[in-house]
């Protein structure tokens, strides 16, 4: 083996750089430069780009974006209330959907499947999750939206005649449209992190509950969920998290109109399809502009909830390792 | 003295029932859950398989309003743009998680680790609107390399995270039998560490890949879209899941046929590598040797 | 009657309490011939025991022997684990718990259970950690509840120091304080028979002589079974003993049985002194 260089200590140097040899501080160095400045830049790249290129749009609107629900571009107006508003929807449907049937899931296959069928499940969800957005939106398009419209809207008036929330003619693309086809995508999220999150209850709480005289699912109602609450509640927030920002599937079925109404019929449309369908045909700078403020704003919503939705998840897990260390 | 009755009483039935109840309502959630994945692939394999044809893989499509034709551009555009987002991506995603695994003890390293997860959750859109001010605007015009570009930030997260926790499941022992033997530890992450995760590392890559193979927006306005055969990395060029998308947002039944049998392909691609994956990770691909 | 409607019987519980108390007689349990199975693996083989109504039966053994999966037998938690099983009867007052047609529900509301780490449940306070198996049964009057509370947390010898705090979080208390509060979670339903899976092994030695003070009270009005690796504690908690002998290659068996104090200083058989005497296990 060649001799090792022995180079002096520097203290000034990070106590990771301080590498007793010039090939380990070389190699130390690469991965360091490469990797880890790499990953900030590209967080810096990411921060700094959205802000920089919505800055025009920033500060000829202000806060007035955030309220004003005029798009128009010809008379350089833009206002970003019908995006949120076709996001916020379609995101709490999906949720009001996804969220129960997932959980439900997760505990189905921890509590009640034997283990192959629990695996098989897990198996089965990783590959929906697979499914690329832009496939999901061509089923939504050529079968979904025509199901809607032809059987399911329809069949909606007619129970529910006179309730806004299924006025209008039924379009079958739209925020209803939008909010299943979300639903769909978000349902392996949740499932994937639940599962985790309920694996983790330590069994000695099931059989607590069990040996006082619970059946099955009081044990699991009783016991397991509420120990787990706030790691299911974080499931369900990276859920929306993901829903917030998917664009290419509620694209093709949400019907692109920046209306605002009340009725789950009516077309829509949201902040990553807005950006999605009129990047490439806008005009002007202060158009291209306001289109980046949008996916600012998106950004931001997304970023806040993914690290909430984490230190969630991440606190049931520390509070699991606690109770089983515990004397 | 009162015996003890261990017959079921009425309030015990009504209990039973209500586990039962929630037994089946939990079997059923399960089965709502999973059937959109089979009738998603159901309909592709379906609807795809009859387009399937010799012209779809080797012709160019052809003008607007017309029949016929191919997207023998949009096949090889993608693996372009894969080639592109491995070259750019990979190479950063490995050696950050090799730091992360092995020197990342320290709070830095555990901030970067909490913002990478982070990073994993950005709309694509965004990386989009990211790539196209990076890259297209200061070229001034759509590219192979913006799209390759804009895929490879999608990629880095996924890929540092994989490679991290491949790196984590090395046995601490090897390392330190490595430089117990008097290996420099330069030496020791390069051709004892890395190599025993490397199992680890291409399936992470393989996974990353299936994912940007099917990511459509942020190609929407880097990458562009093409008809025609590729003239140069800075220029546009298709993609499989972009004509998908805009073949189907079209009014010509013949484009949504074509669209049908790519989205067939683009689905064979991503499902078979899942599956190789699975089955490599099962054989013991990512066990220390 | 215990087991048709715990509600109405509190009732008639809260007017005649200290008559209650003296008068109430816990059944003895017995089993005959019980194999149990983990898969194809056989960790118990023909275990017939009599554990006496109103007395505390320990039993001992070394590591592996199966103590703990005999004891999940007798209140039917052996089964829960998948692909585990048992044979042979357990009878509570002469009825066969393993009947066709018994729900396992029903037998663990008669026979409690003390796990060998506490395991008080994190997100409910203090009181309804031990309401717990009251409201499941469906008591609902908050009279009720806060009476019988009372009482088991006072049997349980943990009631002077909580009884302050009854909404703090359960985890707010110490170890042996939350193993007292899980012995009244148990107790609050009036089971028959209480199971003690090594009940102190987690504890420092004040809260195990606490617990074995208030085994020796509660013993008026349950039958214990207890297992224990701690020989000194079998000889001055139990009336009975019965030493249990196996490992991963065989089945558990009962090798000896009987009084207490004779166990211990008379043995019949030559494995038992040999593992009371210290010479293995």
């Amino acid at each position: 083996m060649a001799a090792v260089q022995v180079a002096p200590r520097s203290r000034r140097l990070p106590s990771f750089l301080g590498a007793a040899n010039l090939p380990d501080l070389t190699f130390r160095g690469i991965v360091f430069v490469i990797g880890a400045l790499g990953l900030v830049g590209i967080i810096a790249l990411i921060v700094g780009s959205m802000i920089a290129e919505s800055m025009p749009a920033i500060r000829a609107f202000g806060p007035s974006f955030m309220v004003s629900n005029v798009w128009d571009p010809v008379k350089r107006q833009f206002g970003a209330i019908p995006f949120v508003y076709g996001t916020i929807t379609t995101s709490l449907i999906a949720l009001i959907i996804a969220a129960p049937i997932s959980i439900g899931v997760a505990l189905f296959a921890v509590e009640m499947a034997p283990p192959w069928l629990g695996n098989a499940i897990s198996v089965i969800v990783e590959l929906l999750a697979a499914i690329p957005s832009v496939l999901l939106g061509l089923w939504g398009i050529f079968v979904m939206v025509p199901f809607l419209q032809r059987v399911v809207e329809p069949w909606l008036i007619d129970r529910f005649p006179g309730v806004p929330l299924f006025e209008g003619p039924p379009y079958g693309v739209g925020l209803l449209a939008g909010g299943l086809i979300l639903a769909i995508m978000v349902v392996p999220t949740i499932v994937a992190v639940s599962r985790d999150v309920v694996v983790a209850v330590p069994i000695a709480q099931r059989e607590a509950m069990l040996a006082l005289g619970a059946t099955d699912w009081e044990a699991t109602a009783r016991a397991v969920l509420p120990y787990c609450r706030s790691g299911l509640l974080g499931a369900t927030i990276l859920g929306l998290g993901r829903a917030l920002g998917e664009t290419m599937a509620v694209t093709m079925v949400i019907g692109n109109r920046a209306d605002i109404s009340a009725s789950l019929f009516h077309p829509s449309y949201t902040m990553a399809s807005v950006i999605a369908n009129e990047f490439t045909e806008a005009t002007n700078d202060l158009y291209v502009s306001a289109l980046v403020e949008v996916g600012l704003l998106l950004f931001g919503v997304t970023i806040v909830m993914n690290m909430i939705a984490r230190l969630l998840v991440w606190s049931t897990a520390r509070a699991s390792e606690a109770q089983l260390r515990m004397a | 003295m009162p015996a003890i009755v261990l017959q079921t009483t009425p309030k015990m039935a009504q209990r039973q029932f209500v586990d039962r109840v929630m037994g089946a309502l939990l079997s059923l959630a399960t089965l709502i859950a999973l059937a959109p994945l089979v009738l998603v692939i159901a309909f592709i394999l379906g609807n795809g398989a009859a387009g399937i044809n010799l012209d779809l893989l080797t012709q160019l499509p052809k003008p607007v309003g017309e029949l016929g034709g191919g997207l023998a551009n949009a096949f090889v555009g993608t693996a372009i743009l894969i080639a592109l987002a491995v070259l750019m991506g990979v190479p950063v995603g490995i050696l950050a998680g090799v730091y992360l695994s092995e020197f990342g003890h320290s709070r830095f390293a555990s901030l970067l680790r909490f913002l990478t997860d982070v990073l994993t959750g950005v709309p694509s859109i965004v990386i989009g609107i990211v790539a196209y001010s990076a890259i297209v605007l200061p070229m001034h015009s759509f590219s192979a390399v913006s799209g390759g570009f804009a895929l490879a930030l999608i990629m880095v997260p996924v890929v540092t995270r994989t490679t991290e926790e491949a790196l984590k499941r090395v046995p601490q022992a090897l390392r330190e039998a490595a430089l117990g033997l008097g290996v420099a530890e330069w030496k020791s992450i390069l051709f004892v560490v890395i190599p025993s995760g490397m199992g680890g590392i291409v399936t992470g890559v393989m996974l990353a890949v299936a994912r940007i193979s099917g990511e459509t927006a942020p190609l929407l306005f880097t990458a562009f879209g093409s008809r025609f055969w590729q003239d140069g990395l800075n220029k546009p060029i298709a993609a499989l899941p972009l004509q998908i998308f805009q073949y189907a947002v079209a009014p010509y039944k013949d484009w949504h046929n074509q669209a049908w049998a790519a989205a067939f392909m683009l689905m064979l691609l991503i499902l078979g590598l899942n599956v190789c994956v699975r089955v490599l990770t099962r054989s013991g691909f990512q066990r220390v040797r | 009657m215990v087991g048709i409607s715990l509600a109405a019987s509190l009732e008639s519980v809260a007017t005649e309490q200290r008559a209650e108390v003296v008068t109430r007689a816990a059944k003895g349990l017995e089993t005959r011939n019980v194999n149990a199975y983990y898969g194809n693996f056989e960790a118990l083989h023909d275990v017939t025991l009599d554990m006496q109504a109103n007395k505390v039966t320990a039993l001992i053994g070394p590591s592996g022997c199966g103590k703990s999966t005999f004891i999940r037998c007798l209140n039917r938690l052996h089964e829960v684990v998948r692909d585990a099983r048992v044979e042979g009867r357990v009878l509570l007052d002469g009825q066969d718990l393993y009947e066709p047609g018994i729900d396992p529900v029903i037998v663990r509301r008669n026979i409690g259970m003390v796990f060998q780490r506490p395991n008080p449940f994190p997100t409910m306070s203090i009181f309804d950690n031990v309401a717990a198996g009251l409201r499941l049964n469906g008591v609902r009057s908050r009279a009720l509840l806060t009476d019988k509370v009372e009482k088991s947390l006072v049997q349980a010898a943990l009631w002077d120091e909580v009884k302050d705090k009854l909404k703090k979080p359960a985890l707010a208390l110490s170890g042996g304080q939350q193993q007292r509060l899980c012995i009244a979670r148990t107790i609050a339903i009036d089971p028959t028979v209480v199971l003690m899976d090594e009940p102190c092994s987690s504890l420092d030695p004040i809260s195990t002589l606490k617990i074995e003070d208030l085994i020796y009270d509660l013993k008026q009005t349950v039958t214990i079974v207890i297992v224990t690796h701690n020989m000194q504690q079998a000889a001055r908690v139990s009336d009975y003993t019965a030493f249990l002998l196996g490992n991963e290659q065989r089945a558990g068996e009962l090798v000896e049985y009987g009084v207490t104090k004779v166990i211990f200083t008379n043995p019949s058989d030559v494995r038992t002194e040999n593992y009371i005497t210290g010479r293995f296990g």
